[in-house]
């Protein structure tokens, strides 16, 4: 009878030792082991907060009276409203919302005070940019309460009847952009960006280090090429793969989902190319930087997730602490969200688009950039 | 002079790390030679080749290629030059046709068409063209490979192990061919491992550890070895070979085919040596050394600078 192989520790223990030993060479995979529950900790420990506070706010007071600047007073001490700028007309309004500079704007109309001390119950009127429901609900919410204690204060003595049991004014609260506030709205064009995001900087990512390692990079050195040539020459043909990706996303949008689609459709076409092309380049960046596949994958990864997390398609951009602000607005994904709902369900048109979309292209130039230098003419 | 020299480089140095790949190596090879690259696995044949077209930035070293200076004029080196890879490195998932019509199109090839179709009527791979070269067999990938290297028309082709993996009969008609190309004023450095393609070569070089131990023709490295060989016949020459193994006067005691060639650097210590082993019944007999006796001799001779 053969004598059995029984299972041996010290096997094992070498086994162990061996994959400790190749996990501390290969730097990445550690990184990754370290990276990603350091990202997610600070991320939903800290960075996430679902119920966003001190919201950019746009006012238009056309009354400049006691009684208004009380109620404003009333609304940025909610800690939800922080005013960062005046408007003077109905239009100006209009644009600053489209392009999301502020997430509210409130208006305080033309003789509020006097309507309020006459008792005619004037209107104050608040439109929030509703594209993301989640950003902006809490602080709706919490609009009447916070109006009506307001008032309180100067609605004293003989002015007390006016602060009766329905309130001495008329809120009226404008949802903007997506007055149902159904977040597939705000998903689904989102997910395009992500799709792309995904999908593009992997498909690059692994051109140079495929052909590194099927021994094909010998050959295409060995000619009479340039690194710009090979570089753009795999980018370009993936273009085309995106926009399928885009029609696909599209269609689903409109006779799946019904998201409105107030914009212009060629414009947010145009727009993606330059969305496309700076994932591409992202891809193509890392492939110059990874030593095989695994590691472009791995690289993709690392770019994928805080792209995921941090442009504002999980969680509302301004929910987020500054810092996670600051790299997300690194981030290409973040203002091409911003250009997709923009024209989807904001009817944005070019002058907004554009400025996101240049931060796109520095993004993809920088990123191109990096690539061409690190691209190596030799084998050595 | 050098109108008809393709390659004169002095001092080509490669190193990685701290281990020299190649040591300050000079190589002419004139117009229409095909020059044969001999030595061991890891002697930097590869890596000399690679600096000549530019995959890899020498060290030291300078001269000319075809004309253009190796260090600074890469890129009109590689113009001119088909560099074939030891390793197949054409797209294995894209057929012969497509493969070829690449090449042509990335070396900027006049008439591209009729020079892909051309190239694969030449190389008789004509109806096997839509065929993808991963599935070919070796022989039918390195004829691939030599007509990918051959559609612009290079001037020089450095070919790298071109017949590793490949049946003697297609060895036999891929050398003709190299011959047919030469006589038309092709210029050809090759490396190989097989002696009979090295006497096919009109000149040689051995290379060892980085070193340029030899060259000339297959007559000149074999005089120049200075080596006496004795050939032996007879029953068990593996122990005569062991009991002949570091006796002075013996360089090396190899077995070739039924017979045990002993050779050595010193003629007179050489027959004193073997002189006890002059019995029944093996039969003796000095034969001039072959160029594998001079092979052998040289890689034994060269300190090894590598400890791996």
């Amino acid at each position: 009878m053969k004598k059995r192989i029984h299972f041996s520790f010290a096997r094992l223990w070498a086994i162990v030792l061996k994959e400790f030993i190749q996990m501390r060479r290969d730097r990445l995979t550690f990184g990754m082991i370290i990276g990603i529950p350091v990202a997610q900790l600070m991320l939903f420990g800290y960075a996430i907060n679902g119920d966003p506070k001190h919201l950019p706010t746009a006012v238009l007071l056309a009354d400049n009276s006691q009684q208004g600047r009380s109620l404003l007073s009333a609304l940025k001490n909610s800690d939800y409203f922080n005013f960062v700028r005046e408007v003077h007309s109905e239009a100006e309004a209009e644009a600053t919302l489209a392009r999301g500079e502020v997430q509210f704007v409130v208006t305080i109309p033309e003789n509020f005070s006097r309507n309020l001390l006459r008792g005619e119950k004037p209107t104050l009127l608040i439109e929030a940019d509703a594209t993301d429901p989640s950003a902006t609900g809490n602080a709706i919410a919490s609009l009447r309460i916070l109006l009506g204690s307001a008032l309180q204060q100067d609605l004293k003595g003989p002015l007390a009847f006016l602060a009766g049991s329905d309130g001495p004014i008329n809120l009226r609260v404008h949802a903007r952009y997506n007055p149902e506030g159904i977040s597939q709205y705000n998903i689904v064009p989102g997910l395009m960006g992500v799709v792309l995001t995904m999908t593009m900087v992997m498909i690059t990512g692994l051109a140079i280090t495929r052909e590194r390692e099927r021994g094909t990079m010998e050959n295409l050195l060995s000619m009479p090429t340039r690194p710009l040539e090979v570089l753009l020459g795999k980018i370009i043909p993936y273009i085309f793969v995106g926009y399928i990706q885009v029609g696909l996303i599209l269609t689903a949008a409109r006779f799946l989902f019904h998201v409105p689609m107030a914009g212009s459709i060629p414009l947010l076409l145009l727009a993606s190319s330059v969305f496309i092309a700076a994932n591409l380049a992202m891809g193509i960046t890392f492939s110059t930087l990874a030593k095989n596949q695994l590691q472009a994958m791995q690289m993709t990864f690392f770019f994928f997730l805080p792209s995921l997390l941090l442009s504002g398609f999980m969680f509302p951009f301004r929910g987020m602490p500054e810092w996670a602000q600051v790299i997300g607005e690194l981030l290409p994904l973040t203002h091409f969200l911003r250009i997709v709902r923009g024209i989807l369900l904001k009817g944005n048109g070019i002058e907004e688009v554009v400025l996101q979309l240049w931060q796109i292209m520095l993004f993809a130039l920088v990123v191109l950039t990096i690539g061409v230098k690190r691209y190596r003419k030799t084998l050595d | 002079m050098t109108d008809n020299v393709v390659i004169d480089v002095h001092g080509m140095t490669k190193r990685f790390g701290d281990q020299t790949a190649v040591n300050g190596i000079d190589l002419q090879v004139r117009q229409g030679e095909v020059y044969g690259f001999l030595g061991p696995n890891g002697s930097g044949k590869t890596t000399f080749i690679r600096m000549l077209c530019g995959l890899l930035a020498a060290d030291a070293g300078e001269g000319t290629c075809l004309g253009f200076d190796v260090i600074k004029e890469s890129e009109y080196i590689k113009r001119q030059v088909g560099y074939m890879t030891q390793r197949f490195s054409f797209y294995e998932d894209m057929s012969i046709a497509e493969n070829l019509d690449f090449v042509a199109r990335m070396y900027d090839v006049q008439n591209r068409r009729e020079a892909v179709l051309e190239s694969i009527e030449r190389l008789g791979l004509a109806g096997r063209q839509k065929q993808l070269a991963g599935e070919l067999s070796g022989g039918w990938k390195q004829r691939l490979a030599l007509a990918a290297c051959l559609i612009h028309k290079p001037r020089l082709l450095l070919l790298d192990e071109p017949t590793a993996g490949v049946d003697p009969k297609a060895r036999r008609d891929f050398w003709e061919q190299i011959h047919k190309l030469a006589a038309q004023g092709l210029t050809f450095l090759i490396t190989t491992h097989y002696m009979d393609e090295a006497e096919r070569c009109d000149r040689l070089a051995y290379l060892s550890y980085g070193n340029l131990l030899t060259s000339g023709t297959a007559a000149e490295v074999i005089a120049g070895a200075q080596l006496t060989t004795w050939s032996v016949g007879g029953p068990e020459l593996q122990e005569v070979a062991r009991q002949l193994r570091g006796k002075p006067g013996v360089g090396q005691a190899v077995a070739f085919g039924t017979k045990l060639h002993v050779s050595g650097s010193d003629a007179h210590g050489l027959e004193q040596a073997i002189a006890p082993f002059r019995t029944e019944p093996y039969v003796w007999q000095q034969i001039s050394p072959g160029l594998e006796d001079v092979f052998i001799h040289l890689m034994g001779s060269s300190k090894d600078n590598f400890s791996i």
